[in-house]
């Protein structure tokens, strides 16, 4: 019972995510015109994006919770959910482009939603390379932080705002209906919601794992 | 932080680019060098330099430009000295100076750069005033970005590679809408048109100068 009260939101990660993939892949969803079935992939692929904003935003708490305390432990959350978010964040790029592929024609037709979120991506592998080139762990911890939330405040206006100042073929941008405009019977919420609270519970799994990890490793080196 | 001190930074940046010219002209010479290794590679002669690559091109080498120029802001004096510095004002007083400094140095470079590179490659702008908006905030912007990008990378010893790796990235939205508010200048579009991208550029710079302003205290202090 102790541990069913400690774990309970991995019991319901794993429930939430059976039900994605069974019921995102089996149950009715809108006939539509060139979208067909690829309309599923709204269980897939949105909520990786959700969870990678979601991610990284607990990284930048977690960055500013470092320069105001000075604890290493704090830098280990900071990386382990940049690390889980730039996962979701690959994950989100390439199931993308497979859905690009069946309804647009193309893995990449230069979409600003895609080019933004590459560069996204880039801002946080720069991240970890700018990580790589310390040898002092507290040295490395601030400036990592400091370029963490300088990185996250440019990205902001990347994500969200130039997109939907040029035309894009996405959907919910340039005028194109979002899917909330397709699903006119609810059938798709249904699966969404639980989708994105699924997906992102499973992101926290993997960074509470990895910070875990390491906040072992950092005890055994103070042993030594 | 007190204007007299931002003042009194910036006037002692100024000297110092003024007692050590060789990086200046250095600077000068490296925007003309590119300049015309372009006009050479393109070979403008047969014709293949339309408007647009006209366009992107000269704001490619002043990305490059800016990556050099502000790369050097916090190299140019020795640990020492800036320690002495960090006893003697507010660190907000000193990135904003090197921030202006920054800008001062860019809008120069660039003028001087538009004009060689109109020399060279002609110059098709139709509407010159908005093309110097353009340029004036574009200066703003690398200056705001690459300042506090270089005090990073001077922090992970100064790594030419990492200052690029870095900047690149968050530099990207500025530098589509300065190149779209260049675009519409060039084309002699109605002005109006490009007031959302003008108010898009001075937002975003409002927000990188604001986190500058607050995260560069962290920086100094290791």
């Amino acid at each position: 019972m102790e541990k069913l009260k400690k774990h309970w939101w991995k019991v319901l990660a794993a429930l939430l995510l059976f039900y994605t993939v069974i019921a995102g892949l089996l149950m009715d969803a809108p006939r539509l015109h060139i979208l067909n079935e690829t309309i599923r992939a709204l269980h897939f692929h949105v909520p990786m994006w959700f969870g990678m904003l979601a991610l990284l935003l607990l990284s930048v708490v977690y960055a500013v919770k470092y320069l105001r305390s000075g604890e290493l432990r704090h830098d280990r959350y900071a990386v382990e959910f940049a690390n889980a978010g730039l996962i979701f964040g690959i994950l989100g790029i390439v199931t993308g482009m497979f859905w690009a592929h069946y309804t647009w024609g193309k893995f990449w037709s230069f979409d600003p939603k895609q080019n933004m979120s590459a560069i996204a991506l880039l801002i946080y592998l720069a991240y970890f390379v700018l990580r790589g080139s310390f040898e002092d762990d507290h040295q490395r911890a601030r400036i990592s932080s400091v370029y963490n939330i300088f990185a996250f405040a440019a990205m902001v206006p990347l994500l969200f705002i130039l997109p939907r100042l040029t035309s894009s073929l996405h959907p919910g941008n340039g005028g194109n209906p979002g899917f909330n405009a397709y699903d006119l019977d609810s059938n798709l919420r249904m699966v969404f919601y639980p989708a994105v609270i699924g997906w992102f519970l499973l992101g926290l799994w993997f960074a509470s794992l990895r910070v875990r990890l390491r906040l072992v490793q950092d005890k055994l080196e103070d042993n030594l | 932080m007190r204007l007299e001190e931002v003042k009194a930074l910036l006037y002692k940046e100024l000297l110092l680019e003024w007692r050590q010219r060789y990086a200046f002209n250095g600077m000068l010479l490296y925007v003309s060098s590119t300049i015309i290794v372009c006009y050479m590679s393109f070979g403008v002669r047969s014709g293949m330099l339309t408007p647009p690559v006209w366009n992107t091109l000269f704001w490619i080498i002043m990305l490059f430009t800016a990556v050099n120029a502000v790369a050097k802001s916090f190299l140019q004096e020795a640990e020492g000295r800036q320690l002495y510095y960090y006893t003697l004002a507010s660190p907000q007083g000193i990135i904003l100076a090197k921030i202006v400094y920054n800008a001062m140095l860019m809008l120069l470079l660039t003028g001087v750069g538009l004009l060689f590179y109109s020399v060279v490659l002609g110059n098709p702008v139709q509407d010159p005033l908005l093309f110097i908006v353009a340029m004036v905030l574009a200066a703003i912007s690398f200056s705001s970005t690459f300042t506090m990008i270089s005090g990073i990378a001077q922090k992970a010893g100064n790594n030419s590679t990492l200052m690029a790796v870095l900047g690149f990235p968050v530099i990207v939205p500025t530098l589509l809408m300065v190149i779209k508010i260049a675009k519409s200048a060039m084309d002699g579009l109605e002005r109006s048109l490009s007031l959302d991208e003008l108010v898009t550029l001075l937002a975003i710079n409002a927000i990188v100068i604001t986190v500058s302003l607050m995260l560069f205290p962290f920086l100094w202090r290791s």
